[in-house]
């Protein structure tokens, strides 16, 4: 699985350099967030085709298209369910936490 | 040669726009803002104003409109009044925090409950420390040419901050003046459509409203505050800049009045500035040594140019359609914060009046210059807070 490369932003010297307002670059998300998780997507690789429609919908950007299958990055997943919901296939079902 | 016209303040203030140009127009009607929307949309419907115009549910909703546009890089435009501008209150922190040069036209009225549709300047008093750039109009032809001034000052790349253009309910939004209409190709000059820095690209993907924390939270905020405080200089130059093109200017952030030689200053805002200038003549046509300092802007505050002019005055009188509850009207604080820096401050005096659209006279304001005369000699403690005609004890 691959993680963007951490990249750290120094406070600029002068409120100058700041950018103007709050728009900037997307960031990421550098440590584990996934503790308030509740149900865990799981794909069912048999029934996926890599068609990405999860890769595009997932919120935190938790799909990792690098390997020969898609995999879930559970140290960001919130378990929101998009992903299943939204996949034509029924690859990815939901599971409660600590039941499977 | 000339373009008369015979407008109220919400029509003249319109045609304004008009000259400006918004792509987006996102507003809901409110009294007495009424006619400039309804006067948009015509322009609209007959094709004298290409732009989009949302009718939307709400004043929040139109703020968000306006935000929304603007992050895409559209020159945008609403307007409001009392209620519609404190519902909208949670949007104007988004606008002013995101550093989005929309332009409001406000018409300041009353405030409820009791209601109340008539003009007073609590709404966007009670406004001030929402981010946004406030001025505030004397007549019709000053809303036209200052929203236009607006413009240029919000869209300043070193400024990029939205600006309330408030003139007072029904004393200027519905009453007729004949204005003169600036060219549009000179307008187009003024305020060329021009990037905003930061705009959403499809080159140059951002995400906007990040969040900021407590590390990085406070220079958002001090960035702010230095785009406020540098738009005086942006304002007084795009007063300069209209005066080159259209022959008309309103002193940048303040107005003098025979304020140098004073020993009586009336310090007011928006149309009773016009009020008091006529009374300022007639006393000093009997002798008397007073001026008028017109507040042109409230944010940023001129605190330079008020301790200027006002130094060698030995009285300063504040009034104001607006009280603070629980102490003072908010313009006599901020007048007395700026004078506290002087060696030698003048006696300071607070007059609350027109709240819920009282006329305020010309008879009033002389009874003020007289109090305030008396007052200046007095050595007796009095409470310089006064309700000018109170209809009770």
């Amino acid at each position: 699985m691959e993680r963007p490369v951490v990249q750290t932003y120094n406070k600029p010297k002068y409120i100058d350099d700041y950018p103007l307002g709050p728009s900037f670059t997307s960031g990421h998300l550098t440590e584990i967030s996934s503790g308030m998780r509740t149900y865990k997507p799981i794909i069912d690789n048999e029934k996926c085709v890599k068609c990405l429609r999860c890769f595009l919908v997932c919120p935190d950007g938790t799909i990792d298209k690098s390997g020969d299958v898609l995999e879930i990055d559970y140290d960001f997943c919130k378990g929101c369910g998009i992903c299943a919901k939204e996949c034509k296939f029924n690859a990815i079902t939901m599971h409660k936490e600590g039941e499977i | 040669m000339s373009n008369k016209i015979f407008a109220s303040g919400d029509e003249a203030l319109a045609l304004g726009v008009r000259l400006a140009r918004p792509q987006v127009i996102a507003a809901y009607p409110i009294t007495p803002q009424t006619i400039t929307v309804e006067r948009l949309a015509d322009y609209v419907e007959d094709g004298s104003l290409k732009s989009e115009y949302m009718y939307v549910e709400s004043e929040h909703s139109a703020m968000a409109a306006c935000l929304g546009a603007s992050t895409i890089g559209a020159r945008t435009f609403t307007a409001t009044s009392s209620q519609g501008l404190l519902y909208m209150c949670e949007c104007l922190h988004y606008a002013s925090g995101s550093r989005f040069p929309i332009v409001m036209m406000n018409a300041n009225r009353s405030t409820a409950t009791p209601w109340n549709i008539y003009g007073d300047q609590r709404d966007s008093l009670s406004q001030l420390d929402t981010g946004w750039i406030q001025l505030y109009v004397e007549n019709g032809q000053e809303a036209l040419d200052t929203v236009i001034q607006a413009y240029r000052i919000a869209e300043n790349p070193e400024i990029m901050t939205p600006v309330m253009v408030n003139l007072d309910g029904f004393v200027l939004t519905h009453t007729y003046e004949l204005v003169d209409l600036p060219k549009q190709s000179l307008v187009d000059k003024y305020i060329p459509f021009k990037d905003y820095p930061n705009k959403m690209d499809l080159d140059n993907p951002m995400s906007t409203c990040i969040t900021a924390g407590p590390a990085w939270n406070m220079e958002f905020k001090y960035q702010q505050h230095c785009a406020i405080m540098n738009s005086a200089l942006a304002i007084k130059e795009a007063d300069k800049e209209f005066e080159a093109l259209f022959g008309r200017s309103y002193g940048g952030l303040v107005e003098n009045y025979h304020c140098d030689d004073a020993d009586a200053v009336i310090v007011t805002l928006g149309s009773v500035a016009g009020t008091t200038r006529i009374v300022v003549d007639d006393l000093r046509a009997k002798g008397y040594k007073v001026g008028l300092l017109k507040l042109r802007c409230l944010r940023p505050f001129p605190k330079e140019e008020l301790t200027k002019i006002l130094k060698n005055v030995n009285v300063v009188g504040v009034l104001e359609k607006d009280i603070s509850f629980g102490y003072e009207g908010a313009v006599f604080t901020e007048v007395n914060s700026a004078l506290s820096k002087l060696d030698k401050m003048p006696k300071t005096y607070n007059f609350i009046a027109g709240l819920g659209g009282r006329n305020i006279s010309k008879e009033d304001i002389k009874g003020a210059f007289e109090k305030i005369i008396a007052y200046s000699d007095s050595k007796e403690i009095v409470n310089n807070v006064e309700f000018v005609k109170l209809g009770c004890e």
